[in-house]
Formats: structure tokens, sequence, C-alpha cells
């Protein structure tokens, strides 16, 4: 046990006898001793000098023990100054109101040495047991200042990086988050692609605080880059994951769900790794397709075991795809008891109007008596018309002189191609190197790429998109297209781009031919232009955003025009 | 103790038994329980393990690392239904022997 260090005491005692006396013991022993013969003398020499005890008779002139006390305890604040009093006092009531005014023990008269060298080594050990929690408490203070402080900085960052897409701009995105999820590794990020398709990340870093922030950064500058280069989910999903795996430590992983939302095809493309289901609400039927986890989370496999395969579902207008984080569903009550997905799904089975589904799903979490945890996010995205929803325009950082004017290229991607690698956004790129067809970037994306996917899907892999008629067929026609490209050994998709200046502006022509067997071309342009299916969508939206399409020999070469004028 | 390591005779295997819930908490102990120990075969005994959060899971994924990573021989057996189900959740049976 630590020594006792030399105090200074104040001694309040009317008797100058006593005065003495209890001086003389108290020197003795070591301490430096201070006096006061009423309690009006000892509060000024307490305000004055700050000893560490005092030693308090009750019954003095002027003013008395008691409310020397209750003063000198009022002026101590936090500090425990500990107030022995002395008397002579017998009856309980006196010896408890010694207590009720703020002392801490009594001393009887007459004095005994040990005793009293004993009560005050305890109120000692009292007062430093004292001064230590409050020194700890205000290290914690400080160390909690400052971490908020770090959070307030990291997220206004972060904020700036992860709402540089179209979360708060777009009609048909809403979403709920906790205004600090981010530390508890939620992250929650939406952004258009060049073709007007929509790519929603919801994601959940493992563990809390910092560490659970920091990766979300690199995860939303791929996420932000790749969208809008024209990546798809596959490719995307691949560079996130290499990513992480290269960046994160062996237990720390990101659980997500990747959409892509597209409104020109009416359907949504979807990831899950490790994330609870997600629903896709068909409205006319009331029916919630889950959308489960299929896959490990980010960051846990090598890129060579990564699975990037997606799963497609058609939509109808008005459909919606709802996500939600874990702590949604992990919210415990009390007794330790989840909400879990059974809850979840009677809010569903309740739920009259889609629109009050979050607010019914907090009420619930708040009724189910749930601690209100910081990492609760639910997003829900819906498929609008694609004229309601307006993608904003690309901005570009260069100055225009090197715009090339007048150019042609030409490409043949073969089988072993054709398997893996997606060449439209680096086409898009070289295009947009033409400033005067950056202003139809959206259309010339879109042509391109249904171009393409005509080409490789119906040409080369043969497959019919009347498969595509109903909800399962679709779902057939995406499994089908993976086998046959897995199984593809032959064939090719020739892509030429052609730019040529013209008196006011310039023209690009672009020509697709592949390997396949063609098409009943005459059967195809006699359909109407707005025919609503969930087939052959492709043909007529080239028709519609690009100019003079047509197509020849037997429907396997394929030609559209884009032209502009001069810019001012 | 909440986490029980136990090798079998041979010195082959190495068993690790968690008690309670398995989160963040038992870091350190789960750590201590294989770090100094060359493995050839780990067995993840949950039968007492009532509630596995996602810093289990990366404890998970610490330790299969350790063990040798893609060629490690880690098995995870016993575990309750909602033990199951997060491990399903996060598709853990991909990497794990999970009975």
């Amino acid at each position: 046990m630590q020594p006792l260090e030399p105090l200074t005491i104040l001694i309040a005692e009317d008797s100058a006898a006593d005065r003495l006396l209890l001086s003389s013991i108290l020197r003795r022993q070591g301490h430096e001793v201070l006096t006061a013969a009423n309690g009006v003398e000892a509060v000024e020499v307490f305000g004055q000098q700050h000893p560490h005890l005092v030693l308090m008779d009750a019954m003095m002139p002027v003013m008395d023990g008691f409310e020397a006390a209750r003063q000198i305890k009022a002026m101590a604040g936090e500090t425990l100054v500990p107030i022995i009093f002395l008397t002579s006092l017998s009856e309980n009531e006196a010896l408890a109101r010694c207590l009720e005014v703020g002392g801490d023990d009594f001393l009887a008269k007459p004095y005994n040495q040990v005793i009293l060298a004993a009560k005050i080594k305890a109120m000692d050990r009292l007062r430093r047991l004292q001064d230590t929690v409050l020194q700890q408490r205000d290290q914690i203070a400080r160390h909690h200042d400052y971490l908020l402080n770090e959070q307030r900085v990291a997220k206004a960052v972060f904020d700036k990086v992860a709402h540089s897409g179209c979360l708060n701009g777009a009609p048909n995105i809403r979403y709920l988050q906790s205004p600090y999820a981010l530390f508890n590794g939620d992250l929650l990020l939406a952004a258009f692609t060049p073709a007007g398709d929509m790519h929603v990340l919801l994601g959940d870093f493992t563990g809390h605080g910092l560490p659970a922030a920091v990766g979300a950064m690199p995860l939303a500058e791929v996420f932000y880059g790749m969208t809008a280069k024209g990546y798809g989910l596959a490719e995307t999903l691949r560079e996130m994951n290499a990513k992480l795996k290269r960046i994160l430590p062996v237990d720390m992983f990101c659980c997500a769900t990747l959409l892509c939302l597209s409104f020109q095809r009416r359907s949504v493309e979807v990831w899950n790794g490790g994330m609870p289901d997600g629903y896709l609400h068909r409205i006319a039927s009331g029916e919630r397709t889950p959308l489960p986890a299929r896959h490990l989370p980010l960051g846990v496999l090598s890129p060579e075991s990564f699975d990037e395969r997606t799963d497609m579902y058609p939509m109808a207008l008005g459909d919606r795809v709802f996500l939600l984080s874990d702590g949604v569903i992990d919210t415990c009550d009390a007794n330790d008891q989840l909400f879990g997905v059974q809850r979840l799904q009677q809010v569903f089975a309740t739920n009259r109007h889609p629109d009050a589904l979050f607010e019914e799903i907090e009420q619930a979490l708040r009724h189910f008596g749930g601690e209100t945890r910081d990492d609760v996010s639910m997003v829900e995205v819906s498929l609008l018309e694609s004229a309601q929803i307006s993608p904003p325009a690309l901005v570009y950082s260069d100055s225009g002189q090197s715009c090339p004017l007048d150019w042609s290229v030409s490409f043949e991607f073969r089988a072993a191609t054709l398997k893996r690698f997606n060449p439209l956004p680096y086409l898009l790129q070289l295009l947009l190197e033409v400033h005067g067809l950056r202003a139809q970037s959206g259309a010339l994306y879109s042509v391109l790429a249904e171009l393409y996917s005509n080409a490789l899907e119906h040409g080369v892999l043969g497959l019919d998109s009347g498969l595509k008629r109903d909800a399962s067929g679709f779902a057939r026609y995406y499994q089908e297209r993976n086998t046959r490209l897995d199984e593809l050994r032959e064939g090719y998709v020739r892509l030429s781009l052609q730019v040529t200046p013209t008196d006011d502006g310039g023209c690009l022509t672009i020509h697709v031919e592949d390997s396949g067997k063609g098409f009943d071309v005459e059967r195809v342009m006699a359909r109407p232009l707005e025919d609503i299916r969930l087939s052959g969508r492709g043909v007529s939206l080239i028709r519609q955003l690009g100019r003079n399409a047509r197509w020849t020999d037997d429907g396997r070469s394929a030609r559209v025009e884009f032209i502009w004028e001069a810019l001012a | 103790m909440s986490v029980i390591t136990e090798v079998s005779e041979d010195g082959q295997r190495l068993t690790i038994s968690i008690r309670g819930r398995f989160d963040f908490a038992k870091h350190q102990e789960f750590r201590k329980s294989y770090e100094d120990r060359e493995l050839s075969a780990v067995v993840v005994d949950l039968k007492d393990a009532t509630y596995l959060d996602s810093s289990a899971l990366g404890m998970l994924l610490l330790l299969r690392d350790h063990a040798g990573g893609d060629d490690s021989d880690v098995r995870v057996v016993n575990s309750s239904t909602d033990v199951r189900k997060i491990l399903a959740i996060s598709n853990f049976d991909k990497l794990f022997d999970i009975s």
C-alpha cells in the first residue's frame, strides 16, 4: 500500500485547547495544519488554502459546523474533500445529521490518536480514488471528443466521395441510413451507367469504427469509376474483390449486394455476396421474390476463384427492389432475441402502401423493443419509365483541341475473347474523344450495347429472344446464355467504326457483323416501334436512338449512324 | 474459459470449442488457441456457441489463413440452426467444411 503522504488538514474548532491538542497530534503524524475558530473562518481558510481534509467541530459560534460543511462541500465541487466531524454529541439524530450535510465520518471526543490516524488514512484513500476516477473520466471525455471530431472530418470527406453518385438526385431511389452507419461499416452507393442503367451497391464491412470505414473509400472509387466508364457488374465486381483482397487484412471483408437496374430492358441484374436476402417486389401480384446471397463476401476469395455470376430478373413498371443490412434483422431485444427474417416478412405481409414500408419496419423495430442500432440501412429502387430518369450529363476535363475527326477502326472479337471480355467500355471511351458525340453518349452507348449483345446472343450464341417472353423464360434465357458462352469454341463479332467530317459537323457509322445464322429482317422490322415486350426490345431501341439503322445479309450485318453539328 | 482447445492423441488435430457468444470479445482468446501451433487439421466445435457475428467470421478466416489458406483442413462442426443460417448467408460453406 502507498505510504501516506503529508496532507494539509484544516481544524475547525472553537475550543483553543482542543485546537492545540489536535494540531500537535496531526503535526506529529507529519501533516501540515491550518486552523479556524468558527464556521465562517473555516469557510474562508478553505477558500484560500484548499486543504485536503477538514476536521470540523459540530457546535461552534457564528456559524456551526453543519453549515460550514455544506458550504465547503459546495465549494469543493467534484473534488472529494473529506470532512470528519468532531463531536461530543451522542444522539443518533445529531450524528446522522453530520453525514446528511455532507460529512464523511465522525470522531467522538475525547480524541483517540490511533483512531484519528486510521480515519485520516481511510479518508485519504477515498480522496485519491475519487481523484483517479475524475482524471480518468476527463481523459475518456477528451478521447471521446477527439474521436467524434475525427469521425466528423472523415464523414465529411467520405460523404463527398460516396454521394457523388445519384443517391440523392434520382426520383426512383429511397433510402434510410443511420447518420453514422458508415462507422459501423455500412455503405450505400448509386450511379448511372453511360447507357442510363443504374448501379446500386449496399455493402457492410466487418467490424466497427474507423477500420470498418476505411475500406469504403477504395470500394466507392472503383464503383463510380467503372460504372461511369460503362463496365458491367461482372467486371466491376472482379475489380472490387481484387482490390479489397489486396488491401484488407485477412479477417476483414465486405458483404455486398450489387444491382444493375435497366430501365430500357426492364430488368434487374443481382449479385449478392453475404448480405441478407433482398426482395424484388412485384406490384401487380404483390409477390416478393427473395434475392438470396449466392456468393462469399467481397475481399475473401483470390481473383482466380472469385465468382462474379449474376442473376437476372424481369421487372414491370413500378416494381421495386428492396435491400437491407443485417442491422435490421439482427436487432436484439432485452432477452437477446433477434428481430429476424420472419418478423420482417410479417411487416411485408401487413404493408398496404409500398411507400410506407420503411416507416413500418422502423416502427416494428421500435415495437420489438430492440436497442436502436447504428447500422440499420435500407434502400429501395423502383423501375420507372426510362424517360422519367435523367442521368446527369458527363463532365469532361479536356479542351477539345485534339479531337479526332477523320478515322476508322475495326475489330474482330473471336470465341475465346467473347467468353470473358467486354469491349464496350473501351469503344465508348474511344468514341467520346470525338466531342460532337459526347452530347449523345447515352444513346450511343445503348445502341452499341444492343448491337453487340444482339450479335453475341442471337448471332454467335444462337439464342432465341422469344424465350424471354415470360419471367421464367427470362431466367432460363440468361442461364442458357452463360452455358453456351462457356462452351463456345468458334464464332466472331466484327465491329467497325468510321468517323468522317461533314460540312457542318460529322458522322459516325457503326457496323456490326456476326458469324450467326441471321434472322428474318422483314418480320422484325414490321413490328411497331413502341411494342413493349420483354423480348426483342433491342432492335426497336436501335431504330429509335440511331439514324438510318438497317440490317443486311439476312440480319447478320447491322449498320447505324450518328451525326452531329459542328460545335460553336 | 469460453474458448477450449484440445489436441488429439497423435498430435495431428486441434479442436477449438467455443462457448457462448462468438464475437469480437473472443478475439484474443481464439487467436491464442492456435497461433503457436503447427496445424495440420483443425476442428472448430460450435456446440455451445449461441451466436456468431461478422467479426467471428473474420476470425475463422484468420484461422483458415494460419492453417494454410486454400490448402487448409478446417472443419466447423455442431453448429446450431441460427449459427448455420449466418454461415449460410455468408456462403462460408464454400470455404469451410461445415456440419
